[in-house]
C-alpha cells in the first residue's frame, strides 16, 4: 500500500491511496477526481493526460511510441504522460501528478 | 431542400450497441434509421481502437474493434437499416402522448427530419468533435482566426497560416494549403510525425527549400484583439518562447467525445449520463430509450455486452409502442421459423 498525490485543475492537492497493479488513471478515477479516461486505458484517447512532477519523471518507464503518438493529440510538455500508461507499484509511493487542463 | 423520413425507430449512434439494437428490433419487425456524426459505422470501436483486441465479447475469445463492427454489420444486414452518417441529431420534439409516443427528430447538418414512435440513444460518450486545445481565450477567435476543420481552402488564400499537430490531418493540410497561403508554419511537439510517409517527406522538402517553416513546441498563448488573430506564442521544451505571426491557426489534435445537444432534449441527466430503469432502459421521457455507455443505473458496467443486453430489453418495450395491438411472442432464432425467415435463413 502507498499513496499518490494528485493536484486537480483548481490547484487542490489530494492524497489518494494506491493499489499495486492499478493504472494511475484508474486510481484517480476510482477516487472520483475528474479524469475522463474515455477509451478505458487502451492508450487511444489521451483524456487521462497528467503532468508528472519533475523529480518523479525518471522513475517511470519511458513512454512507448504508442503513448508518444497519443501525446501528440494534446498540448503536452516535457513532463506530460498518460496516466493510463503508468502502472502503480510500491516504488511509486508518493508519486506526484497534476491533472492537465482540457479544452472546452 | 430537407428530407423528411417516417420510420418506427431512430437510433442515435451507430456504435456496436446501436448496431446490435437493429438486430433485436429487426426480429420484432421494427424498422429503424441510424444517425451518426462519424462518416462510418462502429463508433469508438472503429474510430478509437479499430486494431485493438477485445477479449470480453461472449463467443469471441478475441476480436478487434473493427472486426466486431464488421461482424455486427453482417449480422444486421438482413434488416436493411438506413444509415445517416456525418449527421448529428440537434433536437427531439415530442409530438405524441406518454401512452402513444411520437417524436420528430431533426439533424443539424442537413436538417433531415424523422418522425418515429421511439428513439433509442446509443451515443456512447456523446458525439465525436475536434479536440480543442486548452489555450486561454481560444474561443474568442473560433470561426475568425481559429478553425478545427478546413471546409473551403480558398478561405486561407494569402493568409499567414499556422497548423498545429503531427498526424494526417495536420500534414495533409500543410502540403495542400502551403501553395496558396502567404506563409505556412507547421508546429508540432516533436520532430516525429504520425502521417503518411510521403506526405511527411513532401513537408520536409518544402521546409528544406525554405517555402514553409517547421517549429517544435506548443502554443502557449494567442495574440491579437479578438476576434482578429495576429500571432501565436510558441513555447519550446526548454521553456523559451517566441511568436509566430499568423492570421489563422488550424489545430489538428484529433477527435474527442462531447455530450453535445443531448443535454437539451429534456432528459434527466446524471453527470452527463442518462438515468434509465433496468427493465426497459427507458429514460424519463416515455418512448426515448438510452442503451450502452451513455446510460446509468445502479450496478451499471460500461461493457459492450451490457449494451447488447440493454438493447434486447429496450426492443421489447419499443414493440409495445410500434405495435400496440399485437401481443409479443417470445421466440428463439434457433427454433423459430418466422425469425429465421426474417434473417433469410429459413429452410
Amino acid at each position: 500500500m502507498g499513496v499518490i498525490h494528485v493536484t486537480d485543475r483548481n490547484g487542490q492537492r489530494h492524497t489518494l491511496e494506491a493499489l499495486e497493479g492499478w493504472r494511475v488513471m484508474e486510481i484517480i478515477r476510482d477516487w472520483g477526481l475528474p479524469i475522463e479516461g474515455l477509451c478505458g486505458g487502451a492508450c487511444e484517447c489521451a483524456t487521462c493526460h497528467v503532468f508528472v512532477d519533475d523529480k518523479w519523471l525518471d522513475k517511470l518507464h519511458p513512454p512507448t511510441e504508442e503513448e508518444e503518438n497519443q501525446l501528440d493529440t494534446v498540448v503536452s510538455w516535457p513532463n506530460s504522460r498518460l496516466s493510463c500508461q503508468i502502472i502503480w507499484t510500491p516504488e511509486l509511493d508518493g508519486l506526484e501528478v497534476t491533472l492537465a487542463p482540457t479544452g472546452n | 431542400m430537407t428530407d423528411h423520413i417516417e420510420t418506427d425507430v431512430v437510433i442515435i449512434g451507430a456504435g456496436p450497441v446501436g448496431l446490435f439494437a437493429v438486430f433485436e428490433l429487426g426480429l420484432l419487425d421494427i424498422k429503424c434509421h441510424l444517425i451518426d456524426i462519424l462518416p462510418k459505422a462502429g463508433g469508438q470501436c472503429a474510430e478509437l481502437y479499430p486494431e485493438k483486441p477485445i477479449y470480453d465479447i461472449p463467443g469471441f475469445p478475441m476480436v478487434t474493434g473493427q472486426g466486431l463492427v464488421d461482424n455486427l454489420m453482417a449480422q444486421i444486414e438482413p434488416f436493411h437499416p438506413t444509415f445517416h452518417f456525418n449527421e448529428m441529431v440537434e433536437s427531439i420534439e415530442t409530438l405524441g402522448t406518454p401512452e402513444a409516443p411520437l417524436f420528430r427528430v431533426r439533424t443539424a447538418e442537413n436538417g433531415t427530419t424523422f418522425t418515429c414512435k421511439s428513439v433509442i440513444i446509443a451515443a456512447g460518450g456523446g458525439s465525436f468533435q475536434p479536440k480543442k486545445p486548452p489555450i486561454d481565450n481560444i474561443e474568442a477567435y473560433e470561426g475568425t482566426g481559429v478553425f478545427y476543420a478546413v471546409r473551403k481552402m480558398e478561405m486561407f488564400r494569402d493568409k499567414k497560416v499556422l497548423i498545429v499537430g503531427g498526424g494526417d490531418s495536420a500534414l495533409d493540410w500543410t502540403v495542400n494549403l502551403q501553395p496558396i497561403a502567404r506563409r505556412l508554419t507547421l508546429l508540432h511537439r516533436r520532430d516525429a510525425f504520425r502521417a503518411a510517409p510521403h506526405t511527411v517527406e513532401k513537408m520536409r522538402a518544402l521546409v528544406a527549400a525554405g517555402e514553409m517553416d517547421l517549429h517544435l513546441g506548443q502554443v502557449s498563448a494567442l495574440k491579437g484583439e479578438p476576434p482578429v488573430l495576429e500571432g501565436a506564442v510558441i513555447r519550446k521544451d526548454d521553456g523559451s518562447e517566441f511568436t509566430v505571426d499568423c492570421d489563422v491557426m488550424l489545430p489538428f489534435f484529433g477527435l474527442t467525445m462531447k455530450l453535445g445537444p443531448i443535454a437539451e432534449w429534456g432528459l434527466n441527466l446524471h453527470e452527463n449520463l442518462i438515468p434509465v430503469d433496468t427493465e426497459k432502459f427507458e429514460t424519463n421521457v416515455p418512448g426515448i430509450f438510452a442503451i450502452g455507455d451513455i446510460n446509468t443505473y445502479p450496478g451499471k458496467l460500461k461493457l459492450i455486452l451490457s449494451g447488447f443486453h440493454e438493447g434486447a430489453l429496450a426492443a421489447q418495450k419499443v414493440h409495445r409502442y410500434v405495435y400496440p395491438e399485437k401481443k409479443l411472442l417470445f421466440q428463439y432464432t434457433t427454433s423459430s421459423t418466422s425469425l429465421q425467415k426474417k434473417l433469410g435463413v429459413a429452410a
